[in-house]
């Protein structure tokens, strides 16, 4: 499970970030060596994250992160470097359900209202967002209680694992 | 209150009132993977502890994103893929069979299937009345276990289509004037739903490429109903007893209602690195081209080299312009040689490249250089898309691209017929 109570720094990026930028396609020979993977994360659209990124920090988009392609791969990497959750606008479809079931928070807010480098407070009970640079708060929209009991178990395998199957709530 | 298509088959499916908002468990009728996403599939599978597929005759791996493979990694990976096969039962094809989604719709999907691929462009299969749509690794592999997946039913738009094409305007051209309206997340989490008049004109092959770029605007699914045109393709491909009728109600609830009056569209390009950035063809006329592709799950069918093959017929592509021409499928390949199509491409100078993803994804078959600009007929332009961030990508239609491979520059195809 996810700690409830995240503290860490927010690394900003623009609008639509796409799957194919997260993890390019040219690196498809490192798939089944995610690692070697991950240490492309972005590379092409945000040269300096890979080496900015410290564990616990924030992913924080615009509108349509991660659109595209379907590479669960993306999330993956993303969490490998040591992000605890995404923040965003809006997430495209598939990459928001990508990433929930590698058990990586998705929080869905006004990003307008986070700077690059503040220092954030996410409660994921709550889904609430504290700014401790600017001491602005913010709320985010619900997930649906299926998607929350997935992140609560760490991810869709879990999930799957513990209760042999989808409970619908 | 009336049903959409979304929640008609959602219903069906989970034998449950399946309005759009709800949240069901849905009966998969196919699941697949492909080469690139596969493997990942395929190891979360067997780290769940799981072993044997729910539905072994409706799972599938394609070989297709990086076939045949350019790299010894890419080759491991189709060993670990044929080795699951073996060891499960389920169906492989085979490098050069073709892509993942045209040999969906030949030989699998039917009206009223659910349909889950580990590719987002499986939204394809939309065109034939099916609920298909694109996941990842964890949800397919969860699939392939359980035969069963949630979904939240999405609200429809509805696209009511009337008029027929002008001359020079094709499918391609309409999903692109449509992403632009809508945007590349203006049907986020939503269906989008075709209707109207055209449709009793409108060919398989068109609406597969209509279907399959529906993720380009954010959409879960782009859904066809299914009708005559469904029934014919379905008996042309032996899977007659796939077809049922299938129409959203007439009281159905759309979130909005698009009309688009066909008659009135132009030859439309899509710019780099967006696939919303869309522009009628006379606003980048001119533009250099260094590579043409003609091929793709939007637009490596039959009739796109039908139309490639008409406009090039007798001429030659540009000297400073290489043409690459990737049919869907070996039975797409098979019949482009019996009709002619694929002798008059190579004596106008195209390269044809094995049935495959081929270039779309810059795996290998023809990585663009640093500053080179390709027009192509695929479904995305995102910036690396083909296998290099320096480059550029523009998308349009066949003819499109076929008249600009003639004149080494993006031209407007009414030009050349």
């Amino acid at each position: 499970m996810p700690d409830l109570l995240l503290k860490g720094k927010a690394i900003k990026l623009g609008d639509n970030i796409s799957a194919d930028d997260i993890v390019p396609g040219r690196f498809a020979h490192l798939r089944s060596n995610l690692p070697e993977l991950a240490k492309h994360v972005l590379e092409d659209t945000v040269p300096e994250f890979a080496s900015r990124v410290k564990s616990g920090d924030f992913l924080v988009a615009g509108k349509n992160l991660g659109l595209g392609s379907s590479r669960e791969h993306a999330p993956v990497v993303i969490k490998m470097s040591g992000i605890s959750a995404i923040l965003a606008e809006s997430a495209a479809r598939i990459f928001f359900r990508n990433a929930i079931n590698q058990g990586l928070p998705v929080l869905l807010c006004d990003t307008d209202k986070i700077g690059d480098g503040d220092e954030l407070e996410i409660n994921l009970t709550g889904g609430m967002i504290a700014n401790l640079t600017s001491g602005i708060t913010l709320n985010c929209s619900k997930m649906p209680p299926l998607m929350s009991a997935i992140l609560e178990e760490g991810g869709l395998i879990p999930y799957i694992q513990k209760h042999k199957g989808f409970k619908l709530l | 209150m009336g049903k959409t298509l979304a929640e008609k088959i959602l219903g069906l499916k989970s034998r449950s009132e399946a309005k759009a908002g709800d949240i069901v468990i849905a009966d998969v009728d196919l699941a697949f993977v492909q080469d690139t996403t596969g493997p990942l599939t395929i190891r979360q599978f067997k780290e769940s502890g799981f072993q044997v597929l729910a539905k072994p005759q409706q799972t599938v791996i394609f070989l297709d994103h990086a076939a045949p493979s350019p790299s010894g990694q890419l080759s491991n990976d189709h060993i670990f893929l044929r080795r699951f096969a073996k060891e499960t039962g389920c169906r492989i094809y085979e490098v050069g069979e073709g892509i993942c989604h045209q040999l969906v719709a030949e030989q699998f999907a039917n009206s009223g299937n659910v349909i889950l691929g580990s590719d987002s462009h499986t939204v394809t299969a939309g065109s034939l009345g099916a609920f298909a749509t694109g996941m990842g690794s964890s949800d397919v592999a969860v699939a392939l276990a359980l035969g069963k997946t949630w979904f939240r039913v999405p609200e429809s738009f509805l696209i009511n289509l009337n008029g027929v094409f002008p001359r020079g305007v094709y499918a391609k051209d309409l999903i692109l004037y449509l992403i632009g309206q809508i945007g590349a997340d203006g049907a986020n989490y939503k269906a989008l739903e075709f209707g109207g008049e055209t449709l009793a004109q409108m060919t398989m092959s068109q609406r597969l490429t209509i279907a399959n770029m529906a993720v380009e605007a954010g959409a879960k699914v782009g859904l066809f109903p299914s009708d005559k045109i469904t029934q014919d393709f379905l008996i042309e491909h032996g899977r007659g007893e796939g077809y049922k009728p299938l129409y959203p109600d007439a009281e159905a609830n759309y979130e909005r209602v698009i009309s688009v009056n066909l008659s009135q569209l132009e030859p439309m390009v899509s710019l780099p690195h967006a696939v919303d950035n869309v522009l009628p063809v006379g606003g980048v006329k001119g533009v250099e081209i260094q590579q043409a592709f003609i091929g793709t799950c939007t637009n490596g069918r039959l009739e796109d080299l039908a139309i490639a093959a008409e406009i090039l017929q007798g001429k030659k592509r540009h000297p400073d312009t290489r043409l690459l021409i990737a049919p869907a499928s070996r039975q797409v390949l098979i019949q482009a040689i019996g009709k002619g199509y694929i002798q008059g491409l190579i004596e106008a100078g195209a390269t044809i490249l094995p049935p495959g993803c081929a270039a779309c994804l810059g795996l290998h078959q023809g990585v663009l250089g640093d500053g080179e600009v390709c027009l192509s007929t695929a479904n995305r332009n995102f910036k690396g898309r083909m296998g290099n961030p320096e480059a550029v990508i523009y998308l349009a239609s066949p003819a499109t691209t076929a008249a600009s491979a003639i004149r080494g520059e993006i031209t407007d195809p009414r030009e050349l017929m």
